[in-house]
């Protein structure tokens, strides 16, 4: 490499304030379909579960996950305006890495726990010991 | 900025780049405040796993069927996701200048945001005067736990609403306040992240078992 390519490599990250500026916000029309999504999204778990439109409670479960999943993502994208691009790369990789987290933290959680709920000697039964 | 020269046997210069740049004030703040809110989320999710275990054990106590409103949880909901869409909006006049705008939009941020509480706190009262307190079993001790938590996070968000706006009052939108604005406006959109979350695990999941 010249010194030239190290200057103008240079000269990027003195005009490194325009990064700040150039964070995109997104526009009214993205806010406002985030918003109509959310609505949405947030209305039908909620209907499904006050009527019990659905036969059984382990699909209706199932469903209002599945939508609290969507939500989530609709909220990331429109709101908090999470892209692949922002920050180098950065932010998502931290997003990644605390998604992994959270996925460990609750299924190993729920999981063990569980188990532990299930081979536990029930009450009864250990009133009778001693 | 440094420039280490070391001459070649060649005797031509070789030119490395010292490995710190000089960055404007505020050039990492918004990555910064993404790993706080990351590790926040942490937070959140030991507090989720926690009310996942504890979750069924009443104690012969009220169950969720017994003690949740889903009415008041929606229009809780809605407060929250109101507040939201209103704090994008003084984003939005923020970018354009129209300070006037940015603090009337802020203003209706807290009010919505100060609902979203008056609501959740007149819900905790209802439940306590009930006998539904955190003691009563392992159930309500994770609820309070896990929905006070996110609670106090929205109460601080209030106080850096009401603080920020006095900023901006104060010394109008200068860069630095529009940093911290977009900073407060991931705060406000990650605890909506979070309350969807709460309304699902906690109080449909919890109607529905």
């Amino acid at each position: 490499m010249n010194t030239d390519t190290h200057a103008a490599h240079a000269d990027d990250h003195h005009h490194g304030d325009s990064h700040a500026q150039a964070h995109v916000h997104g526009s009214f029309s993205t806010y406002m379909l985030g918003f109509v999504l959310s609505v949405v999204l947030t209305a039908i778990p909620f209907w499904l579960v006050m009527s019990g439109a659905l036969p059984s409670k382990q699909i209706t479960a199932l469903v209002i996950m599945a939508f609290a999943v969507v939500q989530i993502v609709v909220h990331m994208i429109y709101f908090l305006h999470m892209n692949t691009t922002s920050e180098n790369g950065w932010s998502m990789m931290a997003l990644i890495f605390t998604i992994v987290m959270v996925v460990i933290a609750l299924s190993g959680s729920l999981w063990v726990m569980n188990h532990l709920n299930s081979n536990m000697m029930p009450i009864h039964q250990m009133t009778g010991m001693k | 900025m440094t420039v280490a020269v070391n001459p070649t046997q060649t005797g031509e210069p070789v030119f490395y780049l010292a490995d710190e740049h000089p960055h404007p004030e505020g050039y990492s703040t918004s990555l910064g405040f993404w790993i706080y809110l990351m590790s926040d989320c942490l937070i959140f999710a030991i507090l989720f796993a926690t009310f996942g275990v504890l979750g069924g054990n009443y104690a012969a106590g009220p169950a969720p069927k017994d003690l949740f409103e889903l009415p008041l949880v929606a229009v809780n909901t809605s407060m929250l996701l109101l507040s939201s869409i209103t704090y994008g909006f003084a984003m939005l006049t923020m970018q354009q200048n129209k300070i006037g705008q940015t603090q009337m939009w802020l203003a209706i941020t807290g009010l919505f945001g100060a609902a979203f509480i008056g609501i959740e706190l007149s819900e905790f009262a209802h439940m306590i005067h009930e006998g539904a307190t955190p003691q009563r079993s392992a159930f309500l001790s994770a609820f309070f736990t896990l929905v006070g938590t996110h609670g106090l996070h929205v109460t601080c968000g209030l106080i850096w609403l009401v603080t920020l706006m006095v900023q901006v009052w104060k010394f109008g939108l200068i860069e630095a306040n529009r940093r911290r604005l977009m900073c407060l406006s991931m705060f406000w959109h990650f605890l909506d992240v979070v309350w969807i979350g709460v309304f699902t695990f906690v109080y449909l999941l919890g109607v529905l078992r």
